[in-house]
């Protein structure tokens, strides 16, 4: 028999004897930058199809959330740093390597931006709100005004801060689980399909409904396809990812990432919007919150599992 | 000017000085380590090889902590030597997720620290406190583009490897063999 046996000295603590640097705060955040990402996306992408009438709630009052989501995702990453009171230090430079510094800037664009978005729809979710000062008042009928404009920047940033929420991770070659350039896409799309459950749930109107379920049903089907892919790519590369592919095919987190990610999370609600638009009447919050809760697994799961894996030497 | 170390793996015995040196030069807080000895053990008794490593920051020529860090913390002086300005790291943790090698640990009070190779020491001419210490010499530290440095002669004449070369970064760590 041959064997190798490693021994080392080191003990770090959240170093060895594997990594585990980042806990619950960077996927919730990933999951809340994906969902913040999809919601405006769509927002945008309505409003530059002129369709705000029929897509009510998707342009409307799904971007309610996303002010809240943003701002608790912020937290989260503060919670995350461990020398809280330099955050400061991310907005004195631009590292254009650096795809934590790309979303430390995207945020700082994105959010206020979500904030306009709301507020100018303010008055029609309450229709006795007022701004108070006359330069609110003139700054909201400015918005309100280049809605089109902002819709267009807006998903641009979306798709930046979508693609970056993936980035992020595939960026570090150090762990082989998260170095492949499928993710930025990937983390994009997922975060699209969790944007259009959010927008999905809170509509009111039929139509809508059907056109965002007919969305979601593309999106499934794309990130199916990209998580496919992702597989093939790791199995028939070098031995480090072979091994981090065998983590979900048989490994430990083979039954949460198959059963909650992939069935729960994907197959399951688009079986159900399926037959929803076939004329069956199932409640749309089901698969909006299986595909809800589908997301974040997914992100917790790449998270732990990615700082499992590692070189071999 | 390039530093780099060599580490003679046949003349390491795996006691650990260069270890505690370390954290005694540089007061690395309890608990935690700079550099570290990895015993590999290959084969079945009673045909086994063991090969002692004394490990440490690889002070990449293509350093991946260096491009992740999202406020310049982390950055290369001449030399090669990558470092780390506590007061401008924010401990996201991005750097330590990024090395392959591991070699840096979040400090305890906040931000991420790693080897220096004793930049303090080599600044006034002398060697690494791990280098200093080796009772039995088996770290060799200098400037790789001086032929006459120690490290470059240890070069010379043996065969040597580096730490997960696939991963890219350039090691400047290199392992008599």
């Amino acid at each position: 028999m041959k064997e190798e046996l490693f021994v080392s000295g080191r003990d770090i603590p959240n170093i060895d004897p594997y990594l585990n640097i980042w806990h619950w705060q960077i996927p919730l955040y990933l999951y809340l930058g994906g969902l913040a990402a999809g919601i405006l996306f769509f927002a945008g992408y309505f409003t530059i199809m002129r369709k705000e009438k029929d897509m009510e709630a998707t342009v409307k009052w799904a971007p309610f959330l996303v002010p809240f989501a943003l701002v608790l995702g912020l937290f989260a990453l503060f919670l995350d740093l461990k020398h809280k009171l330099y955050f400061w230090q991310l907005y004195t430079t631009v590292r254009f390597t650096s795809p934590m510094s790309w979303g430390a800037w995207t945020l700082m664009l994105i959010t206020p931006i979500s904030f306009i978005w709301v507020a100018t729809y303010m008055k029609e979710l309450f229709p006795k709100w007022d701004w108070k000062f006359e330069f609110l008042n003139k700054a909201e009928a400015y918005a309100i005004k280049n809605r089109k404009g902002l819709a267009w920047i807006m998903m641009m940033l979306a798709v930046i801060l979508g693609v970056y929420t993936g980035i992020l991770l595939s960026a570090f070659n150090a762990r082989p689980l998260w170095n492949t350039s499928i993710l930025g896409p990937l983390f994009l799309v997922s975060g699209l399909s969790t944007g259009l459950a959010a927008s999905m749930w809170m509509s009111k109107s039929k139509y809508e409904r059907k056109v965002l379920s007919r969305l979601d049903l593309i999106m499934i089907g794309v990130e199916l396809f990209l998580i496919i892919h992702l597989f093939m790519g790791f199995l028939s590369a070098s031995e480090v990812q072979i091994e981090a592919a065998a983590l979900f095919l048989g490994g430990e987190f083979t039954v949460v990432f198959w059963v909650f990610v992939i069935i729960l999370g994907l197959v399951f609600p688009a079986v159900l919007e399926t037959l929803e638009l076939r004329g069956f009447h199932i409640p749309v919050w089901i698969p909006a919150l299986l595909i809800l809760i589908g997301g974040l697994v997914f992100r917790f799961v790449m998270v732990e599992a990615g700082q499992i894996t590692r070189f071999l030497y | 000017m390039r530093y780099a170390m060599a580490i003679d793996t046949k003349k390491c015995v795996g006691c650990g000085d260069c270890v505690v040196a370390c954290q005694t030069e540089n007061n690395v807080p309890h608990g935690y380590c700079r550099d570290w000895i990895v015993e590999n053990v290959a084969g079945t008794y009673p045909n086994v090889e063991i090969e002692l490593r004394s490990e440490r920051c690889n002070h990449c020529d293509n350093s991946p902590c260096v491009r992740c860090c999202p406020t310049g913390a982390s950055h290369i002086v001449e030399g090669g030597i990558v470092m780390v300005t506590a007061d401008k790291c924010i401990g996201c943790g991005a750097c330590i997720q990024s090395c392959p090698y591991d070699a840096r640990y979040s400090h305890p009070d906040g931000y991420v620290d790693k080897c220096t190779f004793c930049k303090h020491r080599v600044d006034n001419g002398q060697l690494p406190a791990c280098v200093e210490v080796c009772p039995t010499k088996c770290l060799y530290f200098g400037d790789l583009d001086d032929p006459n440095s120690d490290v470059s002669k240890a070069l010379q004449h043996r065969k040597w490897k580096v730490l997960a070369p696939e991963a890219g970064t350039k090691p400047q760590l290199y392992f008599l063999t």
